[in-house]
């Protein structure tokens, strides 16, 4: 073998090498983009959630016990530094707890919907938008943990830490906290 | 919302997924969305104005069973062109991991992207040599849909991560509001089987032997059976005094079903396994019909554990006409049931399932960014763009 046919070899295998290393650089960034666009989503739904929660709280359907119960969970969720990830599932578990505990059957319900009387239709249309807006922070938050969970598993690869292909960026996280919605509310 | 829906199979084939994405594009335009579906078919076939075609298909055997599926270069050229053209909002593939224009798709776009699983994978050799390859295409997706319990299982096992369950939809306006067959329910009391009459996975053996039992009870009952299979066959292998009381209808169309089901006091499905999902029981209850179902697991789940439809012991004949005979003694309770079926079945109605897609689709849209084609990382997708630029494209 002479001089020329072993540089070109080695210039193959480079290229290869550098296509590889690129490729995977490529899923891990396009990874990334997606955590912070799932996460941007979760902190939509979440608030969304919070409002819809004090809507019905202040609407005047709802006996007063459980109307200060829902208020003051979902104020919670409102003041939590949005930056501190463990306080604020914290809190978020504890606002569902308290949905769930609200709305437990389809009874609770129903005794809503008689409390409003005539109003009946902006009873039903408060509980619709909670019962959408409990679906979504649940489908946000699965989402958010599907991408976290994949890049995960890319960054475990030897040749992703010692190429550090994933830059500077910091280890993904996944967001876990209660998200059941609400029982008395299903099929809504 | 502008949707791209990708099926994997022959549209012109009969199929469980198709059908699924039929009724779901249908059912997502009466919501007022832009639906266009991309599935393989031959050219010249008459299609509905929102399916375009990906090219011929080929049948190929895939997970156990013959698929018709189309790949090659001409296809991906087909994908990667509606994807561009489409500008879609989201773009939604079923069976992301079938080898046909659905993995193709997967690969060609970027931005959100929905996937739905709809079979059940066993561990294979062929689908662990192909994780990695699956995994660049998973990547892709933004959200996961399972239509059954059993697919969210072969995702959560095979390839990690999770799913949203949404199941697949019934059409409850083509169902009750119906008048009944000739000469049925009829002054006694009377019962309905559906399904192929000699496919032991059905039930009906263990229907017909529970049937004597029931007649002790009601000594005028009658059952009707709508299903294709050899009836005259049938018929002579029954004992005397269980054929008079039985009527068969052979294979029966769509309107036939509709009214079979108002026909009846009592909807029976003893089917003892196989079932993934239980759309029949579904469709009994959006007619309004109380169901009498076998206790396996796709049934309870329906039947939401007994509060929408009585259960039996799965294949029990004795314990099947002990329900029977409470249920036909009871019409207070078969008002009931019949009530809570038809509001269970709302929650599967295709108007529902589909406001349940939308939100997915919603989830996912938030930011704003639409499908587009995705050429980073591929070398292929890189030669395909410079082909085209050079064709001035």
């Amino acid at each position: 073998m002479d001089w020329l046919t072993e540089i070109l070899i080695a210039a193959v295998v480079l290229g290869a090498v550098v296509v590889y290393l690129s490729s995977m650089a490529g899923r891990l960034d396009r990874l990334h983009h997606r955590i912070e666009t799932t996460h941007a989503a979760l902190d939509a739904q979440l608030l969304r959630r919070g409002a819809a929660v004090q809507d019905l709280a202040s609407s005047g359907f709802l006996d007063p016990a459980s109307s200060l119960l829902l208020s003051a969970a979902s104020q919670e969720t409102l003041v939590v530094d949005p930056d501190d990830d463990a306080r604020r599932f914290l809190v978020e578990s504890e606002l569902t707890r308290t949905i769930g505990a609200v709305l437990d059957t389809r009874e609770d319900v129903e005794e809503i919907q008689a409390e409003a009387g005539p109003d009946v239709g902006v009873a039903d249309q408060l509980l619709s938008e909670l019962a959408v807006a409990c679906r979504r922070v649940e489908l946000a938050r699965r989402f958010h943990n599907d991408v976290v969970r994949s890049a995960l598993q890319l960054r475990r690869k030897r040749v992703v830490r010692w190429f550090r292909l994933a830059g500077y960026t910091s280890m993904p996280t996944t967001a876990d906290f209660d998200d059941t919605p609400p029982a008395g509310l299903a099929g809504r | 919302m502008k949707v791209g829906i990708v099926c994997p199979y022959d549209w012109s084939a009969p199929g469980g997924v198709q059908v699924h994405v039929r009724d779901l594009a249908v059912a997502l335009q009466r919501l007022g969305h832009e639906v266009s579906v991309l599935a393989p078919c031959d050219d010249d076939i008459d299609l509905p104005p929102y399916v375009v075609s990906a090219g011929g298909a080929v049948t190929l055997s895939y997970n156990g069973s013959k698929a018709k599926v189309a790949f090659g270069p001409v296809t991906t050229r087909r994908v990667r062109k509606w994807i561009r053209k489409g500008e879609f909002d989201v773009l939604h593939v079923h069976e992301p991991l079938s080898p046909s224009v659905s993995i193709l798709s997967c690969w060609a776009a970027r931005g959100p992207v929905v996937a739905t699983w709809h079979s059940s994978m066993q561990r294979s050799r062929a689908l662990a040599a192909m994780y990695p390859l699956a995994q660049t295409a998973l990547e892709k997706v933004s959200a996961r849909i399972a239509v059954s319990e059993a697919a969210r299982q072969t995702l959560v096992e095979h390839m990690g991560g999770d799913a949203v369950l949404i199941p697949n939809g019934v059409d409850c306006s083509a169902f009750g509001g119906v008048d009944p067959l000739p000469g049925w329910p009829g002054e006694g009391h009377s019962l309905l089987f559906l399904g192929r009459i000699d496919e032991p996975r059905k039930g009906l053996q263990v229907l017909l032997e529970a049937l004597p039992a029931i007649a002790e009870r009601h000594p005028e009952v009658r059952l009707l059976v709508a299903g294709p299979g050899e009836v005259d066959e049938f018929r002579h292998a029954l004992p005397a005094e269980v054929a008079a009381r039985v009527e068969f209808l052979g294979l029966v169309s769509e309107e036939v079903k509709a009214r079979a089901f108002v026909s009846a006091d009592v909807y029976v499905a003893p089917n003892t396994g196989g079932e993934s999902f239980g759309i029949v029981l579904l469709e009994a209850m959006a007619s309004g019909t109380p169901v009498l179902a076998s206790d396996i697991e796709a049934f309870r789940r329906v039947v939401d554990g007994g509060r929408a439809g009585a259960t039996f012991v799965n294949e029990d004949p004795a314990d099947l006409a002990r329900v029977a005979v409470a249920l036909l003694d009871d019409a207070e309770e078969r008002a009931r049931l019949g009530r809570e079926g038809l509001l269970r079945a709302e929650e599967f109605d295709w108007e529902t399932v589909a406001k349940r897609v939308v939100e997915v689709y919603d989830a996912v849209t938030v930011t704003g960014e639409k499908v587009s084609e995705d050429f980073r990382g591929q070398l292929v997708g890189r030669l395909s763009r410079f082909d085209r630029d050079e064709r001035g494209e």
